[in-house]
């Protein structure tokens, strides 16, 4: 401890922070535990980077012995741990706390064996997403799940948030590709959730692990599913003169009885921005743009597409293009996956939306955002995961242009009601976090918030794991003054309301 | 039944509905249960119900190929032991807000609460379907299936017994007839196939007639034969080994845990020894808790599953 410095970050408690470090660097190799500010700078932030906090300390284990050491540690000195993958998160979920552990998985990043008869892979948690599926390809196989971010996001981070990514609609979420987690409790227990073979007796705790945000486990080692890789895919772009009828193609194409591979939006303002960005051919005269994918055997691709093009030109498609080889295919989807950076270009800051809807609300969900860009002054260009009615509106805005940021949050809080009010929810994959905890409490009423903080408490009983995120303490709520009411009656009427 | 949007690929139905009246609905608007269901009991009101369905979380023939009733449970609004009803999840496809209580509920067995209705995620009906026979030995029908699959030919459900394997293949018309054509075998005509699957399916086929105890084994696809005495029919490409033996429960639970799985006796013989795989004590507790969230004074379907639980 002698080369620290004698000025400690500010808001880090220093004594607290030297009693951990110690205890930590018993088990851990000096250049395995960071608390210099300038070492601990990195992790102040995930992917929603409007909230950053200096963690007391950063642990970076290398196997599953040290996790269960830096847990060990924490739960004898009543540390909070915060587990991160790559930080891409956009919940602020990994999100660190100044009196507690940064717990980084970044070292855990081995595939430790790939089984192509059985079409599975045994990886560790801090293994990059599209990692698995480049150790897969020799073997004709992938891993489904394909969040935008997946050149960087880990494994372990895609379990704790559930992630998604634009071939869902078909292939599932990321539940539905991991056969087996292998994890860490507080109490330093290993467990198995899930197992090699497609069912485990008990309670389906797989499932429940499944985008817990890091707040029940700590996964150490995860077994995901692989596929078999297309021989073939190609994606149609469709145009529409308006949003609403955009809307009902896609519709239109899942009650024909077609799943494509992908089926994506963008409206105008959205495909401009990418345009000039990624040039990748869209249409930009159009109002609304539709990416339906197809993929399989050469025959059904033919098969497919044939159906598809027929519906969407009776739903009153203005134009459709069929990616001709494989370079315009990603072309088409280039630009889509680079719609936050381009957007990103046209504002000093924007903020994703992440709720979800039923289709059929469509029309109404985009018309009242529209109404919301009138009422709050800001530009709102939307691109989403239509197939599943998975909205990403983004809010331009500049944070330093002063009360934006306040408009904004005050903007995207009423999207995120609207998706609940149609029946859709507040995030579809990025996640609670921290950035959504608030709607929470309009989307859960009090009773169903207590049996999620009594789920947290079954797994660790003294709350150390990632506390303070996904789920609102009940005075969050009360503060907040959004709680949902059932039945006229106010949910606990013996608390004092401000 | 309250809500079906065929364009949506949602249900939602109270639990008590008949699964046979929802399955027919979904039918007539060319779509399914993906799971494909087992309906143990053929007639209403004795019938499967759709809370059943969820709460046994069993699945069918599709099961290896397209996933569990968990998979496709987006929602549920449980009764727990207070008699309050909650909501969990919803009617979208994507949805992480909070826990997943939702899929807690599938195949907890009634014991966590009632659930008193649910949105199930629904699929197109395959455009094409084609029932293979090929003559082969136990190994090498698991070793052919799991390379069909690889190879990412649409293989949706597979049965193999006795010498003789039986392959469905599904999808797009043209596709379906060249996998077909690639792997030979008979041809099943197509309406005793389907009563074929739906036999096997809801336990109606001879294999499981008699009094001989029924176990389940669930273990990776690919794990060599479980060397126990006794008639086996096996599903979902290897990873679902249905067994007929009247064998020390005890050496057909070691079988299985060393095969990667776990054994379930899932009709007749002795249950003194527990009808379920022993958990693993961290597991045990963890899941006793959890119970106790939902049901502290042990209401429903106590035992059920594992004392405590």
């Amino acid at each position: 401890m002698g080369e620290r410095s004698a000025v400690p970050a500010p808001g880090i408690p220093f004594l607290r922070q030297a009693q951990v470090v110690a205890r930590l660097l018993r088990a851990l190799p000096p250049d395995s535990v960071l608390y210099e500010a300038e070492d601990t700078r990195p992790y102040e932030c995930d992917g929603l980077s409007a909230y950053r906090q200096l963690p007391m300390v950063v642990a970076l284990p290398r196997d599953e012995e040290e996790v269960r050491a830096v847990l060990a540690a924490c739960r004898d000195l009543n540390v909070p741990v915060v587990a991160r993958g790559a930080g891409t998160g956009l919940s602020g979920g990994a999100l660190p706390r100044g009196d507690g552990v940064l717990l980084s998985m970044a070292r855990m990043n081995r595939i430790l064996s790939v089984d192509a008869a059985a079409r599975t892979a045994r990886v560790q948690p801090g293994v990059r997403n599209l990692a698995i599926s480049e150790a897969a390809s020799a073997y004709g196989l992938y891993y489904a799940p394909d969040p935008s971010s997946q050149i960087a996001c880990t494994i372990g981070g895609n379990v704790a948030e559930n992630s998604g990514g634009v071939h869902c609609l078909k292939y599932g979420l990321t539940v539905h590709n991991v056969l087996k987690v292998r994890a860490l409790t507080i109490e330093g227990e290993s467990v198995e959730f899930g197992s090699a073979a497609l069912d485990s007796p008990g309670l389906d705790l797989l499932a429940l692990f499944h985008g817990s945000e890091g707040m029940l486990a700590l996964a150490t080692e995860i077994t995901v599913r692989l596929l078999a890789r297309p021989a073939l895919a190609r994606c149609v772009m469709a145009s529409f003169g308006d949003v609403a009828r955009a809307g009902e193609a896609v519709a239109a194409i899942i009650a024909a009885g077609i799943v494509p591979a992908g089926l994506e939006m963008m409206d105008r303002p959205a495909t401009r921005a990418v345009e000039e960005f990624a040039h990748s051919g869209y249409d930009l005269d159009a109002a609304a743009i539709l990416l339906a994918e197809s993929d399989g055997t050469h025959e059904e691709v033919a098969e497919e597409l044939a159906r598809m093009i027929e519906v969407l030109e009776r739903a009153g498609a203005t134009a459709v293009r069929v990616s001709g080889d494989e370079a315009e295919r990603l072309k088409f989807w280039a630009g889509r996956k680079a719609a936050f950076p381009a957007v990103g270009r046209l504002s000093p800051d924007y903020y994703c939306m992440d709720g979800t809807i039923p289709r059929r609300r469509l029309a109404e969900v985009l018309g009242f955002i529209a109404a919301m860009e009138g009422k709050y002054g800001l530009r709102c260009p939307n691109v989403f995961h239509a197939g599943d009615g998975n909205l990403h509106p983004l809010i331009l805005f500049d944070a330093n242009a002063p009360g934006q940021l306040a408009r904004t949050e005050a903007f995207a809080a009423e999207v995120l009601e609207k998706c609940i009010e149609v029946g859709g929810t507040i995030t579809g994959e990025h996640g609670v976090g921290i950035e959504k905890i608030d709607q929470m409490c309009v989307q859960f009423s009090a009773r169903e918030l207590e049996v999620f903080r009594g789920i947290k408490r079954a797994f660790d009983p003294q709350e150390l794991l990632n506390p303070g995120k996904n789920i609102p303490a009940l005075h969050r709520c009360v503060e907040f003054g959004r709680m949902r009411v059932h039945g006229g009656k106010l949910p606990h009427p013996e608390l004092p309301r401000f | 039944m309250t809500a079906f949007e065929p364009s949506e690929l949602v249900v939602t139905a109270r639990c008590g509905t008949p699964l046979a009246e929802l399955e027919e609905m979904l039918a007539r608007a060319g779509q399914m249960f993906a799971f494909e269901p087992p309906h143990f009991a053929a007639e209403p009101p004795a019938g499967a119900t759709f809370g059943g369905m969820i709460a046994a979380g069993l699945s069918g023939p599709r099961r290896a190929a397209a996933g569990a009733v968990r998979d496709y449970l987006l929602g549920a609004r449980i009764m727990n032991g207070r008699g309050e009803v909650l909501g969990f999840g919803g009617q979208v496809m994507k949805n992480v807000a909070g826990y997943d209580v939702a899929r807690l509920a599938a195949g907890s067995l009634g014991t966590l609460g009632i659930i008193v209705e649910a949105s199930v995620k629904t699929l197109p009906r395959p455009s094409a379907e084609v029932t293979l026979a090929l003559e082969m030995p136990g190994e090498r029908a698991l070793e052919s299936v799991n390379r069909w699959i690889g190879r990412g030919i649409a293989v949706s459900a597979s049965a193999w017994r006795g010498g003789e394997l039986a392959v469905r293949l599904s999808g797009a018309a043209s596709a379906v007839a060249a996998a077909a054509a690639a792997l030979g075998g008979e041809r099943i005509p197509e309406a005793s196939a389907a009563a074929r699957w739906a036999a096997i399916r809801d336990h109606r086929d001879a294999f499981f007639a008699g009094e001989e105890p029924l176990w389940r084994l669930s273990l990776p696809q690919l794990a060599p034969s479980v060397d126990l005495p006794g008639e086996q029919l096996i599903e979902w490409a290897g990873a679902l080994r249905w067994l007929r033996s009247g064998a020390d429960p005890q050496a057909v639970r070691t079988a299985a845990a060393r095969a990667g799985g776990h054994a379930t006796l899932f009709r007749g013989g002795d249950k003194a020894s527990g009808v379920f795989h022993p958990l693993p004590a961290a597991l045990l507790e963890i899941q006793r808790r959890l119970k106790a969230v939902f049901d502290p004074d042990r209401v429903f379907n106590p035992g059920r599953m594992y004392p405590g639980i």
